[in-house]
């Protein structure tokens, strides 16, 4: 497996849990809408989100304990910088709707220009971020 | 019941495809970013995989009346684009690209990632409380 076809084979498996989502639950498969929704969802709505996020929990203990090197270590290691990182994360996805399943994947397969618009602005915010932090201040972590 | 153990299955099935495509690896995902730097570029086949996967099962599975396990398929979201949708975005990206964590794989490396991941689990769960806490918006 290279760099081509192992990139491809998980974008297929996400494509197919977003499809198996649709298809029996009639849901999008929105990470940051699946979350957040957990916080405001009313009762009957809560089951349906927690055992998808446990899904994602037993998995990541499956990557861990079968193919280890894919759970790589986290790039920011000082708590500041990680706080600030998670709160940028929760807040941005729940004011812009989406993150890079909901407006990645599953809205730009819809065609909407919103999931474009969001998707081109955090990659490029990203690229930003990323820019500023390794080449203009030699590296946050 | 059963629409519980379907979307189990499809948060599995999310989880292993995140971690076989690399974006559960935040240095892959910063050099991702990194297009001033040494550009890393297979996370784009991820994207691709995922996204022609989707948009092709969407529609076959769009022919039918009704989910399998619910009433109905969700309605179009809105379709204008607005200040909140560009302003979100843009503190996620600068949230992503520091950490190279976005939702998805910080929560698949949450049993397993140690302090850092349940930090930024934490705050990106207290940045969701604040912003329903602010709008009062269901769901």
């Amino acid at each position: 497996m290279n760099a081509v076809l192992l990139p491809l084979l998980g974008g297929v498996l996400i494509g197919l849990s977003a499809a198996l989502l649709l298809l029996f639950n009639g849901r999008i498969a929105g990470i940051s809408g699946i979350t957040g929704g957990l916080l405001s969802a009313a009762p009957a709505d809560l089951g349906w989100r927690a055992s998808f996020l446990g899904g994602l929990a037993v998995g990541g203990v499956l990557l861990a304990t079968f193919r280890p090197e894919s759970l790589g270590p986290p790039v920011l290691t000082s708590v500041g910088a990680t706080l600030i990182a998670g709160l940028l994360v929760g807040f941005g996805t729940q004011l812009g709707g989406g993150c890079t399943s909901g407006h990645g994947v599953c809205g730009l397969a819809r065609g909407s220009k919103r999931s474009l618009v969001a998707t081109l602005t955090f990659m490029a915010t990203g690229a930003i971020a990323v820019f500023i932090s390794r080449h203009v201040l030699g590296g946050v972590s | 019941m059963k629409a519980a153990l379907t979307a189990g299955l499809a948060g599995l099935l999310f989880a292993l495809g995140l971690g076989l495509g690399g974006m559960t690896d935040p240095a892959k995902v910063v050099g991702f970013l990194d297009v001033a730097g040494s550009w890393n570029p297979s996370l784009a086949f991820v994207m691709a995989g995922a996204l022609g996967t989707y948009a092709l099962l969407r529609r076959l599975i769009l022919r039918r009346a009704r989910p399998v396990l619910a009433d109905r398929f969700p309605a179009p979201p809105r379709a204008d684009v607005d200040g909140r949708l560009v302003a979100g975005s843009a503190l996620f990206g600068i949230g992503w690209g520091l950490s190279g964590y976005c939702p998805g794989p910080a929560l698949v490396s949450l049993p397993v990632g140690g302090t850092t991941v349940l930090l930024f689990v934490g705050a990106m769960l207290v940045g969701m409380g604040v912003f329903r806490g602010m709008s009062r918006q269901p769901g």
